[in-house]
């Protein structure tokens, strides 16, 4: 039936007598005759289910997906195999239809996800308190910029040309309306230049935000950045690829206040860009600060233990303009699915996953340098992304390379003007050897 | 002594692992040959260990314990719980929408451009703007969006003096955390005796200073404001900018559109009008929309449509700047696609007549019950009181809320908005049958019945739950926000 | 409960007493039971300080958020560092639990503000 409405128009109308109404135009009398539409919405017609997924098949089609072209690009969104296992539990229809769970007594399934999720999360990044998510990474990192200047009451944001430009927007967009400023440092050899930093973080800074590994896939030095922000009373936030630090020392140990980053990595699929997902973790001094939905837990009446949304009190049902942030929602199925995913892998699997695509970029890194066709960009070690320099035109390279089936790595010239011939590729554990291979003997053959 | 509750941690045998990789096929480097020492970690981070039959059963078990849409009736109001179609599942899951990296070069990426123009112009074409951008992740990002580009509207023009936005006394908290969030101070406007934004009180406040004003409409009480056309007028007049928070939409699509009254600046919530699953608090979307005059402020890129190809259009110097990374929710997106081209232009009209004659049902069924706030005819939604239940047994909104968890009902919205006291608020939706509905309404009958002849029985639900009434001052005192390594 | 005997209160429901030059400030029996159970109060820094009007601190419960506000001008010296632990202490004892105290060069401000039978009518007055 048309717009999934179950009553029959003798039902409705039986109704509308039975609440004493003549017709359905007196369901609208409050509506001014000059604004009530008087023609049917230019949109498309009614039509079946066969006939709708028919048409979304053939717009589909018309997509190159990543079943049939091996992906090498990175820059913010990382092609990992996701378990079968995920689809089949996310879309339960009780998580996948509940509400958010303000009825703790009817949602401990939700609740209990999101505290083994924030759980999780603080494992990974060696932080306290982690909130349930936030849209991306981006808006993450935006938001934990925006807390940190409310909790330092100050207004400088210090951000180096190393985190990923997108994010940067972000930051830029959000700080602008808030009335805080963002300056800009630079890098040296693909890493956030240090005594740019150093000079730059004054009794004024209230935060400095860097990412690692970073947009090129470098590393940084987050101890000593820690160090400078600190000395001057400013906070660290960290942006991280959790997939990452099941290897890598987390920004807990190496002195960030805050975490965030990018969940997509963690069982969601790459989905031209979104649903995804934004970790935000802290240390438990900002615990009260935090902006996003946070489940606790407690006992109910009879001593049971359970799960509920708590310190709402920040949030902005409650504190309206005075919340830290007006986050409404959270990416509750993305981050069950990251969860899952993290349960399935467990200790074992999430470093070898992380072991694979260090592994297979640096045979990807190495084997490009061998071929001649290209020099190493930065010296900075680096996890599953790398940047290597091409002595061609590096949009040519990735052009013939689609042909081949192959989605080459990111241009950096698209947002770094200094940076032409700069190629930035990601090797995830999904890529096999003989992609690697086909991939260095086609970017061979094209510079030629 | 049992543990208290089964978490994945709790449940980790060591040594076990629920997935498998292939064998690594390049040389098998130890991290330290490929990271230097410095920069590895020595403890493994607290993963739990579990097999793929502990995690499945764990989860499922999770699941049980939760409460759908698809497990019943959910009239919370102002969050149109409609059916989810699964049919919009299936088209989000094409590996032509579900596999494709957001970066890859547009000629490879056709599809996915062609369902943004496409939605965008329907979007645009139902609430008579001009022009929509996805990228906001959800209402309140949407709202937030929308206040940046008034804000960046009026500095365009070196109208630096206006720092106010206008919000009604029934709002939803968002509108003025958005409002601060860009910036913005905050008045407050109240409500007159028939629920509309009191007209007075609102000419008393607009000034030079006034940027714009964010409405509902109908609003938070499932009211269609009878001054809308002259609110609309005082504030253009004045200068200011109208916001439309699309939150109630569902009651107007295909009758009207915020655009003909004379809002500006629109926001819509996928995850509710549009029939995307909620998911358990999201991914929603929140695309916004404007009238031309506001298009350049956009957050881009926009994808535009020349010679049979889609393409991004990036240059677009006067935007506000992304408020999120690459375009947005792109597999709701999908799913609301899917949704318009399934019920197409004659369905969008039956959705709404059908979820306002649904509410107007019950509201006339339970009126008697319970004190109706505003005694006129609603929209898709409307407020009950439950005073003086509390007055005369001390059985309050939340009681009668819990209660309904008894008759297999998820609870309305309790305490929203803020100007009804004890206040539940209704929306049934349109894909709710009548059966359906009656039900409802002999559930609610039944427990007006018990606040007077059993008061207790309603101050102690739920019964029919494994947990009930949770200590919320404790979890809010003494936070405990993850599972410690040393507990269960 | 403890005695209200030489309290000033005022209209944003907190209540003041001096007591050997110092002003002690807290929330009445009427606050309290508003906001119901108090989870956290953040209190101000020591040394801080305040003008008239100004926001001393925010108390949350488990559904509200209220601020506090000082009615004179002052430093803060005191705080009561026991409502980091037990922030339920206000709702049981809330003249008997000051939030903070305040050092004040001119204390006959207070005169001005409403004494406990002015204020019992005002909170009739409000409900």
């Amino acid at each position: 039936m048309a717009g999934y409405i179950p009553n029959t128009i003798g039902q409705q109308e039986q109704m509308l007598s039975e609440i004493g109404m003549s017709s359905f135009e007196e369901l609208f009398a409050d509506i001014p005759e000059s604004v009530r539409l008087k023609r049917r919405l230019n949109l498309p017609s009614a039509q079946s289910e066969p006939e709708v997924m028919a048409r979304l098949r053939k717009i589909a089609r018309k997509n190159s997906d990543t079943d049939t072209y091996a992906c090498f690009l990175g820059a913010g969104a990382y092609d990992h195999y996701i378990p079968a296992v995920i689809r089949h539990l996310v879309s339960r229809q009780e998580f996948a239809t509940a509400y958010t769970p303000y009825q703790p007594e009817i949602s401990q399934g939700t609740l209990q996800a999101i505290f083994e999720y924030q759980t999780l999360i603080c494992e990974l990044t060696g932080m306290d308190v982690a909130n349930a998510s936030m849209y991306d990474g981006a808006t993450a990192l935006a938001e934990a910029a925006t807390m940190a200047c409310g909790v330092k009451k100050r207004r400088k944001i210090l951000v180096p040309e190393t985190v990923n430009p997108q994010s940067r927007e972000v930051v830029s967009t959000y700080a602008r309306f808030r009335g805080n400023e963002v300056i800009n440092t630079g890098s040296a050899d693909g890493q956030a230049d240090l005594s740019e930093l150093e000079q730059r973080v004054t009794g004024e800074t209230a935060v400095i935000l860097i990412q690692s590994p970073n947009f090129f896939g470098c590393m940084e030095d987050v101890a000593a950045i820690a160090e400078l922000a600190h000395q001057k009373g400013a906070l660290l936030v960290v942006s991280c690829d959790p997939v990452s630090l099941a290897l890598l020392k987390d920004p807990g140990e190496l002195g960030a206040d805050v975490a965030v980053g990018e969940g997509q990595s963690l069982g969601n699929p790459l989905e031209f860009g979104g649903p995804y997902l934004g970790f935000f973790a802290a240390k438990k001094e900002l615990m009260r600060k935090m902006p996003g939905r946070i489940v606790g837990r407690t006992v109910d009446q009879n001593g049971r233990t359970g799960f509920v949304l708590t310190l709402q009190a920040r949030e902005q049902h409650i504190r309206r303009e005075k919340a830290t942030s007006n986050i409404c929602s959270n990416e509750a199925l993305n981050a069950l699915a990251a969860t899952i995913y993290l349960s399935l892998l467990g200790k074992q699997g999430l470093r070898e996953v992380a072991l694979q695509c260090a592994r297979k970029s640096h045979y990807a890194c190495d084997r490009l340098l061998q071929s001649g066709a290209f020099e190493p960009a930065f010296r900075a070690p680096y996890f599953q992304e790398f940047t290597v320099k091409y002595r061609g035109s590096v949009e040519k390279l990735n052009a013939a390379l689609l042909k081949e089936k192959i989605i080459g790595g990111f241009d950096a010239a698209q947002c770094y003007d200094k940076l032409h011939g700069h190629w930035i590729v990601a090797v995830t554990e999904k890529r096999t050897r003989q992609e690697i291979d086909t991939l260095v003997a086609k970017a061979v053959t094209c510079s030629d | 002594m049992t543990d208290p509750v089964k978490t994945i941690f709790n449940r980790s045998v060591p040594g076990r692992t629920g997935f498998s990789l292939p064998a690594c096929d390049v040389p098998e480097l130890e991290p330290n040959e490929m990271i230097p020492e410095q920069f590895l970690r020595s403890r493994a981070p607290g993963l739990p260990e579990l097999s793929e039959t502990d995690v499945v059963r764990h989860f499922t078990g999770l699941s049980r314990e939760n409460y759908g849409e698809d497990s019943g009736f959910y009239p919370l109001g102002s969050c149109t719980m409609k059916y989810n179609p699964k049919m919009n599942e299936d088209a989000a899951a094409l590996a032509g929408f579900e596999k494709v990296h957001p970066l890859q070069p547009e000629q490879t990426v056709q599809g996915c451009l062609q369902i943004l123009f496409e939605l965008d112009k329907m979007l645009a074409e139902i609430t008579g703007v001009e022009r929509m951008t996805f990228q906001p992740a959800a209402g309140a990002h949407g709202e937030l969006t929308g206040l940046m580009m008034i804000k960046a509207y009026h500095e365009s023009r070196g109208d630096t003096k206006r720092t106010k936005i206008l919000v009604p006394d029934s709002a939803h908290g968002t509108n003025p955390a958005s409002s601060a969030a860009a910036g913005f101070d905050v008045v407050e406007i109240k409500s007159d005796k028939r629920g509309n934004v009191d007209l007075e009180d609102l000419k008393d406040h607009i000034g030079e200073d006034t940027a714009g004003m964010m409405l509902t409409n109908p609003n938070t009480l499932g009211l269609f404001d009878e001054h809308i056309l002259e609110i609309s007028e005082a504030i253009h007049a004045a200068g200011g900018l109208l916001y439309y928070d699309g939150a109630n939409a569902n009651a107007i699509v295909g009758v009207c559109r915020p655009g003909d009254i004379g809002f500006d600046v629109v926001h819509l919530n996928l995850h509710k009008t549009f029939s995307t699953p909620h998911g358990g608090g999201g991914p929603g979307s929140g695309p916004v929309g404007v009238t031309k005059k506001l298009v350049p402020f956009l957050p881009g890129p926009l994808v535009e449509f020349e010679n049979g190809v889609y393409r991004f259009d990036r240059n677009r110097p006067g935007s506000i700047g992304r408020v999120k990374t690459f375009f947005g929710n792109f597999g709701v997106i999908v799913k609301a696609y899917t949704y318009l081209c399934s019920i197409g232009a004659e369905g969008l009209v039956q959705v709404s007549r059908a979820a306002v004659l649904n509410a107007n049902y019950l509201r006339v069924k339970l009126k008697d019950y319970y004190g109706i706030a505003y005694d006129r005819a609603c929209m898709h939604e409307f407020v009950l009181s439950a005073s003086s239940q509390k007055a005369s047994n001390g059985v309050t909104a939340n009681d009668i809320a819990k209660r309904l968890i008894d008759f297999s009902f998820h609870p309305p919205t309790v305490y929203f908005p803020l100007i009804v006291h004890e206040a539940l608020m209704i929306e049934p939706t349109e894909t709710e049958s009548k059966e359906t509905l009656d039900e409802f309404i002999d559930a609610m009958i039944q427990i007006a019945k018990e606040a007077r002849t059993d008061p207790e029985l309603v101050k102690t639900a739920p019964h029919t739950t494994a947990v009930s009434r949770f200590d919320e001052t404790r979890a809010a005192r003494f936070p405990i926000l993850t599972w410690h390594r040393d507990e269960g | 409960m403890s005695s209200t005997k030489g309290m000033r209160f005022t209209k944003e429901h907190e209540w003041v007493k001096c007591e050997e030059g110092k002003v002690y400030i807290g929330i009445t029996d009427y606050a309290q039971k508003e906001l119901g159970d108090i989870v956290f109060v953040e209190l101000p820094e020591v040394g801080r300080e305040l003008e008239s009007g100004d926001m001393i601190c925010t108390v949350e419960s488990v559904k509200t958020v209220s601020d506090v506000y000082t009615p004179l001008n002052g430093q803060v010296v005191e705080v009561n560092s026991g409502l980091m632990e037990n922030p339920g202490l206000i709702n049981k004892d809330p003249y008997g639990s000051f939030i903070a105290v305040l050092q004040t060069s001119d204390p006959s401000v207070l005169e001005k503000l409403m004494d406990e039978a002015a204020y019992k009518k005002f909170c009739e007055e409000e409900k």
